[in-house]
């Protein structure tokens, strides 16, 4: 598929959120492009294994109840609005992803099967076997190759482009393949570019995990917004922190300590190893801390599952688990602990994906929207449903797409000079010619990782976010001298680690900076020097604005509650 | 345990651009994979060397490479079964596509292929309101072939595109099954029909690679099995490749043995003797090489066909 240098709406990122969002774009007339730093079917929604959301009220679910369970694990900081409309479009969604050919689990009566999932006390989650985010990620790309959408595939983005209004102009960004830069002019960019899991080390994130879009949205004056909500994943595999599925849990397994104990009793007594996210790795990281742990995990127990059900409904995870760990699911408990997963926080958007507010409520630029992991309505607020981030893709990747469509339409090409392209090309050819010193992206990435993870994972405090607030600083200072060996131009991937590694010193900077800030526990944010929920103080959202000096100015904005008010969380 | 990583390098920018292999010796660990200590390498000795890699755990497809002549995902691959008695680990890029740098192949022609076979649902008739029924025996069985990541694999190990470039190759064909197996799909026949064409279905040679080498056990040869079956009872027109799996089946059933000159004469039709002709050689070459056994080129029944017969029999009853 030929590309042009001037569309309608130009997607970053082409996962989940980001296919839906063009595939909506092109439904509405639109000329839209994607371009992505790896192929499509390579994007990280194929991570996704356990399923997705819905409330189907044709069958008996209430919508009502997905929205307050969503709300609820937010822990009463998701805009209860934003919400509403991801429970109610719900079912329209699954309905068309089935029809454009996800091969979703059926029941007996040939309908549409449903698993249980975290934090829920109903089966709502639509599932195919443990892969879901591949099997919708594959059907999506194939939507995208019978729409004719053109992709700039393995192509990175350096900067968002805006015009002399300031208003969002296109994308500049270089072909990996012959480092050729370009500028790509659209009227409404969507930055649809997934997370920044590799900010933190480990993490259940794949390596292209860098915060790419937050970090140029942030730069170009989008805010970024509640950064400081991270999740920590129940299970991950010890060792290089791989994902196994909530579906786990979801289909019956056990958490044990190390006397065999099913120690949720003691924190979740109803909902037990399904209470939401970050009360069970709350949990683990207490047991683990408190000496029931063993060698640092606490132990997944599938064993009574069956052979058969593992195999048809758990098969990618017992692979992962025989290749990556040398254990066999149906014979012996799993070491798992704790690991980064997913962030709640990113680009402030409203419910139809814009980064900018008309009515003057917060800043933002015109004509950027955002979708997926990278934007931040807020849906999942303090906490994270397992099965709505598949479905927060979909339903607000296709509204994104739609209403970018909507807006290009009303507003002319804009201008830029071509002299953008210029700049951005200098300062990566001065990062190029920076003499190699004894220091290396990957010593600095890691030290990064390694502070995020100890001072901002599952429980924080002030001395500890103080502390990884310092090592940034000395990182940064290390960052503006480090070289870059390889000094070639053909698919150069020690330039990309460099340049990702400033983006993801960004985004954690804004994660310390809300960190510090909120002086409460809400949610996967647990301070121990601050124990409670604290809403007459902070039942608002942080957002951080990047300053032309570097450094970050603060806003806040109130929590949009409809119908559920703030109450005691238990599970 | 120190391991020897013998990598392929190729850098198109320095001249003359000869592909090369490079040695890093490296302490690895029981559990390290190729990816690990490749990661190893280009972050502590050598940052130029370059791959794909992504997600770490067999899922996203970046990290195919050759790993001691065979496709292999690196990420999967543990070093401790790879090593020599010597130590060391081979490493190269795909095969049967271009090589851009080191370990990062050129995979658009791999995507052509996947886009040649109209890689979308096309229902029949008149969407439904709801979900399309389907039964879960049907889509239980799609996960197996929905598993696979388009990680290339098995197309750098197809022994039949590496004698020509135009099939359409293992990872296409098992795409275009997941259509042809889906009961919401409505252009079956039509999909058939086009893979009928020549690089279709009937030019896999059945080397096996295809299955050997693929990191989800999609099993890519067995769907193109299921595809010439499926071309076959829906009654696509004979080609020398369906004509030649008939006659074969039908030769072993009425003889026991297979009949050589029967199964070409049969294949191509008598009419064709051209074709015919053209396997003269072939057959003077081996009647001088003693490959033409004493009874002749004509070959009886083999005493004791019944029990052939009884096996066809068999497998008829239980498909």
């Amino acid at each position: 598929m030929t590309t042009a240098n001037e569309y309608d709406v130009l997607v970053m990122g082409a996962g989940l959120a980001g296919m839906r969002a063009a595939l909506a774009a092109h439904e509405a007339g639109a000329r839209v492009a994607i371009m992505t730093k790896v192929h499509p079917v390579r994007s990280h929604s194929n991570a996704a294994q356990g399923g997705i959301n819905a409330a189907m009220t044709d069958r008996g679910d209430e919508w009502e109840e997905h929205a307050f369970e969503t709300v609820k694990g937010s822990d009463y900081l998701a805009d209860q609005d934003a919400v509403e409309i991801l429970a109610q479009e719900a079912g329209r969604e699954i309905l068309t992803l089935e029809h454009m050919g996800v091969i979703f689990n059926r029941n007996e009566e040939g309908r549409l099967g449903t698993r249980r999932f975290g934090g829920q006390k109903r089966a709502r989650t639509f599932f195919v076997s443990d892969f879901t985010g591949q099997a919708m990620l594959h059907v999506l790309f194939e939507q995208l190759i019978k729409a004719r959408v053109p992709v700039f595939e393995e192509w990175f983005v350096t900067s968002l482009v805006k015009d002399a209004d300031g208003r969002c102009a296109g994308l500049v960004g270089f072909e990996i393949r012959t480092s050729q830069f370009a500028l790509v002019k659209a009227k409404a960019v969507i930055i649809a570019s997934g997370g920044l899991g590799r900010v933190f080390e480990p993490s259940t994130n794949a390596l292209i995990c860098t915060g790419d879009g937050m970090a140029i949205a942030y730069r170009a004056g989008a805010a970024l917004m509640d950064m400081e909500m991270v999740q920590y994943h129940p299970t991950t595999l010890k060792g290089k922190g791989l994902l196994i599925t909530e579906a786990a849990r979801g289909e019956g397994a056990y958490l044990l300590n190390r006397d065999g104990e099913r120690f949720m009793k003691r924190y979740a007594p109803n909902m037990m190893e399904l209470a939401s996210r970050d009360v069970v790795s709350r949990a683990e990281q207490t047991e683990i801390n408190e000496g029931r742990g063993v060698d640092g995990c606490v132990l997944l127990d599938c064993r009574h599952l069956g052979r058969q059900l593992i195999h048809e409904r758990l098969r990618q995870i017992s692979d992962e688990v025989q290749s990556f760990a040398g254990i066999d699911l149906t014979k012996e408990p799993v070491p798992i602990r704790p690991g980064m997963h997913y962030q709640m926080g990113g680009i402030k958007t409203d419910v139809d994906g814009r980064c900018w507010e008309m009515h003057g409520a917060w800043a933002g630029v015109p004509g950027l929207f955002a979708a997926g992991e990278t934007a931040c309505l807020s849906l999942h607020g303090g906490n994270r449903l397992g099965a709505n981030s598949l479905l927060d893709t979909v339903v607000f990747g296709r509204r994104a797409g739609r209403c970018a469509a909507e807006y290009a339409r009303e507003v002319p090409t804009p201008h830029v000079p071509d002299s953008t392209v210029g700049m951005e090309q200098q300062a990566v050819s001065a990062l190029l010619s920076r003499h190699a010193n004894r220091d290396s992206v990957a010593t600095i990435r890691h030290e990064m990782g390694v502070a995020m993870h100890t001072h901002l994972g599952v429980f924080r405090d002030q001395e500890g976010i103080m502390a990884a607030k310092g090592t940034l600083e000395s990182l940064r200072d290390r960052y503006s001298r480090v070289g870059v060996q390889d000094k070639g131009r053909v698919f150069n991937t020690s330039l990309i680690r460099a340049l990702e590694l400033g983006f993801m010193l960004d985004c954690a900077e804004t994660i310390v900076c809300g960190a510090l800030l909120r002086r409460e526990s809400r949610g996967a944010h647990f301070r121990t020097d601050y124990l409670y929920r604290d809403d007459e103080q902070w039942l608002k959202h942080i957002l951080v604005y990047h300053q032309p000096d570097g450094s970050s100015r603060v806003e806040y904005l109130p929590v949009r509650l409809t119908r559920w008010e703030p109450k005691v969380r238990i599970y | 345990m120190i391991t020897i990583f013998r990598i392929r390098r190729f850098n198109p920018e320095t001249s003359p651009s000869m592909p090369y292999f490079q040695e890093y010796k490296l302490d690895t660990e029981r559990a390290d994979t190729v990816l690990d200590a490749l990661m190893h390498i280009r972050e502590t000795l050598d940052e130029s060397l370059t791959l794909r890699c992504s997600c770490r755990g067999a899922i996203c497809g970046s990290c195919s490479m050759r790993i001691n002549g065979h496709a292999a995902l690196a990420c999967k691959t543990k070093v401790q079964a790879m090593a020599s008695e010597r130590g060391v680990v081979q490493v190269e890029p795909m095969n049967n596509m271009p090589v851009i740098k080191d370990l990062v192949t050129d995979m658009a022609g791999f995507w052509d292929k996947v886009r040649q076979v109209q890689p979308w649902l096309q229902p029949a008739g008149q969407e439904p309101e709801a979900e399309y029924l389907a039964s879960s025996e049907s889509m239980n069985h799609l996960t197996g072939v929905m598993g696979c990541i388009m990680c290339g694999a098995c197309v750098s190990d197809c022994a039949a595109l590496e004698a020509d470039e135009r099939f359409l190759g293992p990872a296409a064909l098992a795409k275009a099954y997941r259509f042809v197996a889906d009961p919401r799909d409505g252009a079956g026949r039509s999909r058939l029909l086009a893979l009928n064409e020549p690089g279709g279905m009937w030019d896999c040679t059945r080397c096996m690679e295809c299955i050997e080498v693929c990191p989800k056990g999609v099993g890519a040869m067995d769907r193109i099995m299921s595809l010439r079956s499926r071309g076959i009872q829906a009654g696509v027109p004979s080609t020398c490749g369906s004509r030649h799996a008939e006659v074969f089946a039908d030769l072993i059933y009425r003889k026991g043995r297979l009949d050589e000159p029967m199964l070409a004469a049969r294949t191509f039709g008598l009419q064709n003797l051209s074709r015919l002709l053209s396997l003269l050689p072939m057959a003077l070459r081996a009647f001088v090489r003693g490959k033409v056994p004493k009874s002749g080129p004509l070959h009886r029944a083999i005493p004791g066909v019944e029990k052939f017969r009884r096996l066809f029999q068999r497998m008829e009853e239980r498909p």
